[in-house]
């Protein structure tokens, strides 16, 4: 089938695009190979074609290239990769090439980066609880194994600190089974790059992680093809040799801003904020690529970081990223600056599919009514706190004031913790107990009698008097 | 046979040339794979075809080869339990082919040709048929007596039918007398997907489809044969909302469209159903269900068809005189489909990059629901309920503000709620309905007062939404006990009533005689104690009663089996609430 096809007419540059004329029998969606004369080889892939030309995009960029003494070679096949086990612990660029000085990965197994559609029939459903020690995370948004949760974090905020700690301890209590991070950064610079590598090289697991840098001084069009190299490598990982996957992807604002520009010099027609109409679906090939499949040991879970531009949720890619993704860790600007570790807000953070892996069997019985409950009442406080803000706080009512006594224990007591700290989720949730007593037992209207009278503390046993 | 050759591809959009005699949605298979594709526009001698498939790797000059016949769905006994994608492809036959994976160019028929129906005729030959008569019966499954039918348009004598026995759906069946010649029918037959599916006429739909969901069937009821939309931004509670009702709704059979989605919400429902039994037949749900599964990372094209895949499906169950329910989650997915494939055509777009046909197609869609009398004089019905899906939430967007144009029932999701996890998390300040008087003549059945009951709740939440006001300006203590007891008496039906938690095992279906109960209760609650604090009691007092604590927990607690038991909380709520009243005259 691969035809090599050589052809020297460039008709035009655009940004990351070039127009070849006069080729014949050039499939969509093909890689080519540009030569400018150098010896460097720059790979694209077409993005249409017709009779006698076609529109090829340049991962590494046009800079540097003329419309004269190129020479454009289609190769015949999408653009692939060879993975294999040997991957792990080893760094590449965003094209998936070694660049930690050793050699290529030698496997005849290639795979095709954009993969192919899971069949939904095929999938199996997620259950398993993720311990990540994190009591805002395990407690309230739990991670299951084979989830896709992001985290939306916004400039300044400590979101890789958080997903190191997450990296970190999540794979310590999976000792028994393997379990690997691959860690792939878009457009991100080479110091938060390195502090990712020192952390797993602390923790003793670099040499079972994979890493694809496509760092912030690398051609923004690469960007588009790394998390897909990075996620081929994840699934043979997973699914043919059985292995659970972190992956980490960073910064997913960065990735769509590269398809932002791909599509402009394209002349498309925007949809939002200048992104493209399919950005959705764009997205949707990346983040499905996430879960477990019947018959098979190994996992995807993903968490993508995507850092919303002026803290706004309802910007297209945090926006569009929550349609797809199940559940959302949103980091906060509020707490941060209260100086609260880890900042994960309270009411906007969720896990879609915490649902079926808490309760008896998986945590504990009462899990599920901690944490609505929790919600409830924070939500409350949120009320009150508005509320306060307008009228004072002579002018709440007594009840009131106990819950702002809670919102500010729940902040500083629950959601609060070190970098290092490292909980168990009976720890989280008796933790969770003695937040929820510090409020009148009626208005735990979420949580059923017989648990009420299992784990409330009453006020005498609390040691304190609750006025 | 019609073929011509590949000359452009941009993406899905693929243009060719050389095949004459091609109508518009004829379906054309482009390329070595033989990829699907449907001729969408036609012009000069250029042929434009969208296709269904990932086409990486065509070639202007590959072959598109077509019959000239347009995309259509294959109908017959086999389609209840099934999956398929948005365009008929069975998934669970793909999977046993090509693994976990969809690869490109598979073909597999959309129902099982092997499989031996037992068919009892229930005509005999010399019979004069008209397109749509029952010919004879099949049990598709233990819930689904499926009725064959005479295709539309399809009419004379009957000149053989099969005797009672076992056939495949591939088997001549019957003959008839035509004005045109012989005709010959199988178990099942083919209709084009773009096209609605003929019945005798419409009528005004007057039964609730209840849903087992307070909020809805109380406040914000929808009737069988009704269009409602479910907007809201993501995790609002759209998909849960559509799975509750697909669950536990009291449609005879369900087609679940899950356009553009998550693919683990599509497993959730294929692992949970075969397990949930339905309390009215005790049979498991998975029998009366279909589903469609185009989700997000499927190619785009088959998204904008999964939808008219799954109604001429319910049209075609409507048509054997059953009453539908269709769930598309989420029709923003289809209009986005439409927005990037128009935008590939070179078309000007209208808002928001989105084609000027977007209303029409959407107005369209809907319209396909309705209580109608069948051709064969039956009565069938379908319901569609859409989840849209508003950029950022907002509901000012294109697709939220058409859609609202043609539904009749607007379940609008609110962020705040969903927050603070009060699930379901519909509005009931801005959620409308325009079947309330239509069935309300059902709900006199079991409650002549039912529909002034309901008003009297939803004025006391209207009635806290407006001191909510004031409430955010100078707190709950400055106001008298009055208006602090409507606000108690809001926040109990907010928690105890309008909130529904899905995962609770007793508390996520409510029959509607449970509805009612609880209802009453809270009017109780709200008409004794208006009158106590009028009369000098404090809010205190009442909430300091020991019924009290009950209250929230009943919905959970009491089965909807044994509704007595909400009665006799009733009379020692009146009681305890009437003691505080002698106390008070006792003085
Ligand atoms: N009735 C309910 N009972 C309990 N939990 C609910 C209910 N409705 C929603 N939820 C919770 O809210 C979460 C999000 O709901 P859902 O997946 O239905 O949102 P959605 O509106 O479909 O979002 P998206 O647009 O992103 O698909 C669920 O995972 C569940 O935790
Ligand atoms: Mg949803």
């Amino acid at each position: 089938m691969a035809v090599e096809i050589e052809y020297t007419c460039l008709s035009e540059i655009s940004g990351p695009l070039i127009f070849v004329r006069g080729v014949r029998g050039v499939g969509f969606g093909e890689i080519v190979e540009i030569r400018d004369g150098s010896s460097a080889v720059r790979t694209g892939q077409t993005l249409e074609v017709d009779e006698d030309s076609a529109v090829v995009q340049v991962f590494e960029g046009t800079s540097g290239l003329s419309v004269e003494g190129m020479r454009v070679t289609f190769v015949g096949r999408p653009l692939e990769i060879p993975v294999d086990r040997d991957m792990l612990g080893r760094v590449f660029d965003g094209l998936g090439r070694p660049i930690d000085g050793a050699p290529q990965v030698i496997t005849d197994n290639l795979k095709d980066i954009n993969g192919l559609p899971v069949n939904p029939w095929s999938r199996e459903y997620p259950r398993d609880f993720i311990q990540t020690g994190i009591s805002a995370i395990d407690g309230m948004n739990t991670l299951i194994r084979g989830q896709k949760l992001p985290i939306f974090s916004a400039s300044g905020m400590p979101h890789n600190l958080i997903a190191a700690q997450i990296a970190r301890q999540a794979m310590i209590l999976s000792a028994k089974e393997e379990f690997t991070v691959i860690f792939a950064a878009m457009g991100v610079k080479f110091d938060m790059a390195r502090f990712f590598i020192d952390s797993l090289e602390e923790s003793g697991v670099l040499t079972h992680s994979a890493i694809f840098l496509s760092l912030a001084d690398a051609p923004s069009i690469e960007r588009l093809i790394t998390p897909r190299v990075a996620l081929t490598l994840a699934e043979h990982l997973a699914f043919d040799e059985g292995m659970h996957v972190l992956v980490i992807l960073t910064d997913m604002t960065n990735y769509c801003e590269s398809l932002r520009e791909l599509s402009s010099s394209r002349g498309e027609i925007p949809s939002r904020k200048g992104y493209p109409g399919y950005l959705y679906s764009d997205l949707a090939s990346i983040y499905e690529r996430a879960g477990r499949l019947k018959g098979h040991r190994g996992s995807i879970t993903q968490m993508p970081i995507l850092t919303m531009p002026s803290d706004d949720i309802s910007h297209p890619v945090p926006d569009l990223t929550g349609y797809i993704t199940e559940g959302q860790i949103v980091l906060e600007r509020e707490l941060f600056n209260k100086g609260i570790y880890p900042p994960i807000a309270g009411l906007p953070s969720l896990s879609r599919l915490m649902k079926d892996g808490i309760g008896e069997g998986h945590t504990r019985k009462d899990h599920a009514e901690v944490a609505a409950q929790l919600f409830a009442s924070y939500a409350k406080v949120k009320r009150i706190r508005a509320l306060e803000a307008i009228v004072g706080e002579e002018e709440l009512s007594s009840l009131d004031r106990v819950y702002l006594k809670f919102g500010t224990a729940f902040e500083e007591e629950f959601l609060s913790q070190g970098p290092e700290e490292n909980r168990s989720i009976e720890q989280t949730l008796d933790l969770g107990w003695r937040m929820l007593s510090l409020l009148p037992q009626e208005e735990l209207y979420r949580i059923c009698a017989e648990d009420l009278h299992k784990f409330y503390i009453p006020s005498k046993e609390r040691g304190e008097c609750q006025r | 046979m019609v073929t011509g050759k590949v000359i452009s591809v941009n993406g899905p959009i693929v243009k060719a040339s050389g095949l004459a005699r091609i109508k518009m949605f004829d379906i054309a298979e482009v390329g070595p794979h033989r990829l699907i594709g449907e001729v969408i526009r036609l012009a000069g001698g250029v042929t434009v075809i969208q296709v269904y498939e990932d086409n990486t790797g065509l070639k202007p000059g590959d072959e598109v080869v077509s019959s000239c016949r347009p995309l259509s769905v294959l109908l017959g006994p086999g389609l209840i339990a099934n999956i398929y994608d948005g365009i008929q492809r069975p998934l669970v036959g793909i999977s046993e082919v090509c693994g976990s994976y969809i690869e490109k160019g598979i073909k597999l028929p959309a129902l099982d040709m092997e499989k031996r129906w037992a068919f009892s005729p229930l005509v005999t030959a010399g019979a004069a048929l008209r397109g749509g008569c029952v010919l004879g019966e099949i049990r598709e499954s233990p819930l689904v007596v499926h009725r064959v039918l005479l295709p539309p348009g399809v009419s004379g004598t009957l000149t053989g039918i099969a005797a009672a026995g076992e056939y495949t759906i591939d088997e001549e069946i019957y003959t008839l007398d035509t004005a045109t010649g012989t005709y010959t029918g199988k178990l099942a037959g083919y209709w084009p997907v773009r096209s609605p599916r003929p019945f005798r006429l419409k009528k005004k739909p007057f039964i609730p489809l209840m849903t087992g969901q307070r909020v809805i069937d109380t406040f914000f009821p929808i009737a069988r044969g009704g269009t409602a939309a479910i907007p809201g931004g993501f995790g609002t509670g759209k998909t849960m909302t559509q799975h509750a009702l697909a669950k536990w709704c009291n449609a005879d059979i369900i087609v679940y469209i899950g356009c553009g989605e998550r693919g683990n919400e599509m497993t959730d429902v294929l692992t949970e159903f075969p397990n949930l039994i339905d309390e009215r037949n005790g049979r498991p749900l998975i029998e009366r269900t279909v589903m469609i599964a185009n989700t997000s990372n499927m190619p785009v094209p088959a998204r904008e068809v999964s939808i008219y895949t799954g109604v001429t499906i319910a049209e075609f169950y409507r048509d054997m005189g059953y009453s539908v329910a269709v769930m598309a989650d989420s029709t923003s997915r289809w209009a986005e489909a439409l927005r990037e494939l128009s935008s590939r055509l070179g078309d000007m777009p209208a808002e928001e990059g989105f084609p000027p046909y977007l209303a029409t197609r959407l107005a369209e869609f809907y319209e396909r629901a309705g209580l109608v009398e069948t051709l064969s004089g039956h009565d069938g019905d379908i319901t569609i309920i859409g989840a849209v899906s508003p950029p950022g939430g907002d509901f000012s967007e294109p697709v939220t503000q058409h859609t609202s144009r043609f539904v009749r029932c607007f379940w609008a999701l609110d962020k705040i709620l969903a927050d603070a996890r009060h699930y379901p998390s519909i509005s009931w300040t801005d959620s409308y309905t325009e079947y309330l008087h239509d069935i309300e003549a059902w709900w006199r059945t079991l409650d002549s007062q039912w529909l002034s009951l309901r008003n009297e709740v939803m004025n006391i939440l209207l009635d806290d939404h407006r001191l909510q006001q004031l409430v955010k300006l100078v707190g709950t203590d400055a106001l008298p006990q009055t208006q602090q007891f409507v606000l108690f008496a809001a926040e109990m039906i907010k928690n105890a009533f309008l909130q529904q938690n899905s995962f609770d095992p007793i508390d996520k279906y409510c029959s509607p005689e449970k509805q009612l109960k609880l209802l009453k209760t809270f009017l109780t609650l709200y008409r004794k104690g208006s009158q106590l604090v009028h009369a000098g009691v404090s809010l205190k007092e009442i909430k300091a009663l020991d019924v009290m604590s009950e209250l929230v927990r009943l919905k959970s607690e009491v089965p909807n089996q044994d509704t007595a038991r909400i009665d006799e909380y009733g009379k020692r709520l009146a009681t305890e609430l009437d003691s505080l009243k002698e106390l008070l005259t006792g003085v």
